[in-house]
C-alpha cells in the first residue's frame, strides 16, 4: 500500500528526515515512536503533502502511484488521511457542511455521484455512534470552541466518514485523558480492516495498550533506527529512549 | 400670467427648450454634457410634470454648489470625474411594449446571458422582475398579480405618470437632493428606477427583484428607487447587478429611499457584481450610491443586506433613520475586494425614537492590493431613551498586500442607551487551507469554504436563491486570489 524509500526532507534548509524506509501493507497497523524532535510529525506532514517541507531525496509510492508528485488534495482523494495533532478551527463552516463537501470531492474524484442527503445522514449517524461523538457537535462550526479532546475525536469521526485506505494519526493521543484515549482507540479498532492500514505516531506507549500494532518503529534523528513488534513498545516504556540513542551514537562512532 | 421679469424669462426659456426639444426627442442617446438643457431634455423626454422638473433643477443647482468641493473624508482618493464628459441619457430603441414578445431579441439575449430568463423566472421562482437596462424599463412582469393585492411595482417613470401623488409625497423625503453631491446629481438627471408601494396590511407574496445593468459605453447610470411600505405592510426587495467589461470608468450614482410606516417591514437585499476593473486597476465601475431608509412609524423595521464583490470603487452607507418608537434597523454586509478594488462602505443608524434597536454586522474581505474600509455611525438622539445598538465588524485578509480599515463613529446624547461594538481582524491561515486540502478540497474550494463560513451570518439573511448566488459569487470572485 505504502512504500517509502530513503526519504529525505528539510524545512528552511534544515534537514529533518534523513533517509526513511518503511513499507505498509493492507490490514497492518504501524506505530512510529521516538523522542521529541526526531521528525515523526515531519514524516506525517511530508506524506500528507505539507508544502512547508521540501523533499530532497527518496521516493514514496502509494497504491503503486508516485505520492510525492500529487498535491495534498489528490493524496486525500486517493485515500490518504491524516488525523492532525492540532486540528484547525474554521468559524462559520458547520461540521456537517464540511464533511459533506469533503466526501463529495473525494467521491467525484473516484467518479461517484454525491451521497444523497439521506445516505449521508445515515452514514453520519452510524459513524458518530462508532466513535462516540456527541451529536450536537456536528452542527457546530468546524472545531470552533471544541475542547482538545473534542477536536481529536472529531478527527476520528472524519476518519470514519471518509473511509481512507491509509490513515496517519499524528500524536492523536497527546493531551487526551485516559477515557478519551480509550474512545479514540476503540474507534480505530472498529475501523481497521483487511483493506486499510494505519500509521500511528505517538510519543507514549499508552495508546498502544488499546491499539495493538503489528509493527513498532523507533525514529530518531530523521531515521528509523529500530523496528520490532509490540514488545518493542513495552521495552521503550520501561527503558526510555536513551539506550537506543546511545546504541545509535555508538554505531556512528 | 407672468408677474415678474424672472417668470417671463423662465417662460420664454421653457418655450425655447420645448421647441428645441422636438428635434431631439428622436434621439436615444444624449451627447455628453450637463446643464439645464440636459435636465429639461430628460424631464421632457419622460413627459414629467412641472413640479418634478423644478425638483430636478434644484438638484442641479445643489450639484453645482456641492461639486465645487468634492468630498475628501473618505479613505481613498476620489478620481477626477469629468461630469461634462458623461452622457446622461440612453434608451433602448424600442419602447412602450405591451408584452415580452415585443422586447428586442438582443436585449432578451443579454438578459439570458446574465441568467435572468424573465419568463422562467416568472414561472419558477415566483419573482417579479422589473428589468432595467440602460435607464429605461424594457419589461415588467407580474404586474397584474401584484395589482390584485393593490401592490404597485413599476418603473419610476410609470409611477410619475400613474401615481404622481404618491411619488410627490415621498420622493426626496429620505434622501433630499441636497444630501450629497452624488445624490444631487441623481436628483437632477435620474433616468429611471423602480417604484414600489405596498398598501396597508398587505404582505407582498413574492420577492420583488430588479436587475440593473450598465450597457451602453460611457453612460452614467442614475437609478432612483423608492419603496414605501404602508402600515403593517411587508416587502422583501432584491437588487442584483452585473456589468460587462469596459475600459473606461463608469459612474454609477443611484439613490434608494425606503419608507416604513407603522408596524411595516422592508427587507432590501443587494448582490453587487459590477466590473471591478482589470488586474492592474484599470477601468471598472464607480459605485457611489446613496441608500437610506426611514422607520417612520412605531414598531417598523428596515433591514439592509448587501454582498458587494464588484466595482472599482464601492462607496456607500445604506442607513436607517429610526424615528418611530420601538423601530428596528439592521445592516448586514459582506464587502469583498481584490486586485486594486476599493471599498469604503458601512452604515448609519440614527436613533431618534424610544426603544429603537439597531444591529450592524459587517464582514470585510480583502485580497490582492485592495483597500477595504468599514465606516459606520451610530447616533443616539437626546429623546431616544433606551436605544440599543450592537455592532460587529470583522475583517479578513488574504495575502499581505491588502488593507483593512475600520472607522466606527459613535455619537450618543442619551444616557440610557446601550451600545456595543466588537471588531476582529483575521487572516486565512495556511494551516487552515492545508487542513482542508488534506480532506480532499483544492485551494479554491478551501478558500471559498472558509470565506463563506466567515460571511455566513450575512449570507443567512439573504433570501434562499440569492444566498446560493452570493455564495457562488464569493467563490468565483476569489478565483486566482490564492496562490
Amino acid at each position: 500500500m505504502l512504500l517509502i524509500k530513503n526519504l529525505h526532507a528539510q524545512i528552511e534548509g534544515k534537514p529533518i528526515l534523513k533517509g526513511i524506509d518503511l513499507e505498509v501493507r493492507p490490514g497492518e497497523i504501524h506505530a512510529i515512536m521516538g523522542p521529541n524532535g526526531s521528525g515523526k510529525s515531519t514524516l506525517a506532514a511530508v506524506l500528507a503533502g505539507n508544502e512547508q517541507y521540501e523533499v530532497t531525496d527518496g521516493e514514496v509510492w502509494f497504491e503503486g502511484k508516485n505520492l510525492l508528485e500529487m498535491p495534498p488534495e489528490i493524496r486525500a482523494r486517493e485515500g490518504l488521511f491524516m488525523a492532525f495533532q492540532y486540528p484547525v478551527e474554521i468559524p462559520g463552516v458547520s461540521n456537517i457542511n464540511f464533511l459533506k463537501t469533503a466526501i463529495t470531492e473525494i467521491r467525484a474524484y473516484r467518479g461517484l455521484p454525491p451521497l444523497s442527503a439521506k445516505e449521508f445522514m445515515q452514514r453520519l449517524k452510524e459513524k458518530q455512534e462508532l466513535v462516540e461523538f456527541n451529536a450536537s457537535l456536528v452542527n457546530r462550526s468546524l472545531n470552533e470552541g471544541f475542547s482538545g479532546g473534542e477536536k481529536k475525536r472529531n478527527e476520528i469521526l472524519q476518519l470514519a466518514m471518509l473511509e481512507p485506505k491509509l490513515a496517519i494519526l499524528d500524536e492523536t493521543d497527546s493531551g487526551l485523558d485516559i477515557d478519551a484515549i480509550r474512545i479514540v482507540a476503540n474507534g480505530v479498532n472498529k475501523l481497521r480492516s483487511q483493506h486499510n492500514a494505519f500509521i500511528i505516531i505517538t510519543h507514549y506507549q499508552r495508546l498502544l495498550q488499546y491499539i495493538i500494532p503489528d509493527y513498532v518503529h523507533v525514529q530518531y534523528d530523521g531515521r528509523i533506527i529500530k523496528s520490532g513488534t509490540k514488545e518493542l513498545a513495552y521495552e521503550l516504556e520501561e527503558r526510555g529512549y536513551d539506550w537506543i540513542k546511545e546504541s545509535v551514537q555508538a554505531s556512528l562512532e | 400670467m407672468p408677474t415678474t421679469d424672472q417668470d417671463i424669462l423662465q417662460q420664454y426659456a421653457d418655450q425655447d427648450y420645448a421647441f428645441g426639444f422636438e428635434t431631439r426627442v428622436e434621439m436615444d442617446i444624449l451627447p455628453p454634457g450637463l446643464n439645464e438643457d440636459t435636465v429639461r431634455f430628460i424631464s421632457a423626454k419622460k413627459e414629467e410634470p412641472e413640479w418634478l422638473l423644478q425638483w430636478r433643477l434644484k438638484g442641479l443647482e445643489q450639484f453645482r454648489r456641492l461639486s465645487k468641493d468634492m468630498p475628501e473624508w473618505q479613505n481613498f482618493k476620489l478620481p477626477h470625474i469629468d461630469f461634462q464628459a458623461i452622457s446622461y441619457y440612453a434608451a433602448p430603441k424600442k419602447r412602450k411594449l405591451k408584452s415580452l414578445d415585443e422586447v428586442d431579441p438582443e436585449i432578451l439575449a443579454t438578459f439570458e446571458k446574465l441568467g435572468i430568463p424573465l419568463e422562467e423566472q416568472k414561472m419558477l421562482a415566483g419573482v417579479a422582475v422589473d428589468a432595467v437596462m440602460d435607464s429605461v424599463s424594457v419589461a415588467t412582469t407580474f404586474q397584474e398579480k401584484l395589482k390584485e393585492k393593490g401592490i404597485i411595482f413599476c418603473s419610476m417613470g410609470e409611477a410619475v405618470k400613474h401615481y404622481p401623488d404618491l411619488v410627490k409625497k415621498y420622493l426626496g423625503t429620505v434622501v433630499p437632493y441636497s444630501d450629497n453631491v452624488f445624490a444631487a446629481l441623481n436628483a437632477a438627471v435620474f433616468s429611471d428606477g423602480s417604484f414600489c408601494y405596498i398598501p396597508k396590511g398587505v404582505r407582498c407574496p413574492m420577492e420583488l427583484s430588479t436587475y440593473f445593468r450598465i450597457n451602453a459605453s460611457n453612460t452614467g447610470q442614475f437609478e432612483r428607487t423608492l419603496i414605501i411600505a404602508d402600515e403593517g405592510a411587508y416587502v422583501s426587495y432584491l437588487e442584483g447587478c452585473t456589468a460587462p467589461k469596459r475600459d473606461e470608468n463608469q459612474l454609477h450614482a443611484a439613490v434608494v429611499e425606503l419608507i416604513a410606516l407603522d408596524h411595516a417591514e422592508i427587507k432590501y437585499s443587494t448582490v453587487q457584481n459590477w466590473f471591478p476593473g482589470d488586474k492592474n486597476g484599470n477601468g471598472g465601475v464607480f459605485n457611489f450610491v446613496t441608500k437610506r431608509g426611514i422607520c417612520k412609524g412605531p414598531h417598523s423595521k428596515i433591514s439592509w443586506t448587501q454582498v458587494e464583490t464588484g466595482s472599482a470603487i464601492t462607496w456607500k452607507y445604506p442607513s436607517v433613520i429610526l424615528q418611530g418608537d420601538y423601530s428596528v434597523g439592521e445592516f448586514y454586509s459582506v464587502a469583498m475586494t481584490r486586485n486594486h478594488q476599493i471599498a469604503d462602505t458601512g452604515t448609519k443608524m440614527i436613533h431618534l425614537g424610544k426603544h429603537t434597536r439597531s444591529r450592524i454586522i459587517s464582514k470585510g474581505i480583502s485580497a490582492g492590493y485592495s483597500q477595504n474600509s468599514y465606516r459606520g455611525q451610530v447616533r443616539v438622539g437626546a429623546r431616544a431613551d433606551h436605544a440599543r445598538n450592537f455592532t460587529q465588524c470583522d475583517s479578513l485578509l488574504i495575502g499581505d498586500k491588502c488593507g483593512a480599515h475600520t472607522f466606527p463613529y459613535i455619537d450618543c446624547q442619551n444616557p440610557t442607551a446601550i451600545l456595543e461594538h466588537e471588531a476582529t481582524t483575521s487572516k486565512i491561515a495556511e494551516d487552515q487551507i492545508f487542513y482542508l486540502n488534506q480532506r480532499g478540497l483544492d485551494n479554491e474550494k478551501a478558500v471559498a469554504l472558509i470565506v463563506n463560513g466567515y460571511a455566513r451570518e450575512v449570507l443567512n439573511n439573504l433570501p434562499m436563491e440569492f444566498a446560493v448566488e452570493a455564495q457562488k459569487l464569493l467563490a468565483i470572485s476569489l478565483d486566482g486570489s490564492v496562490g
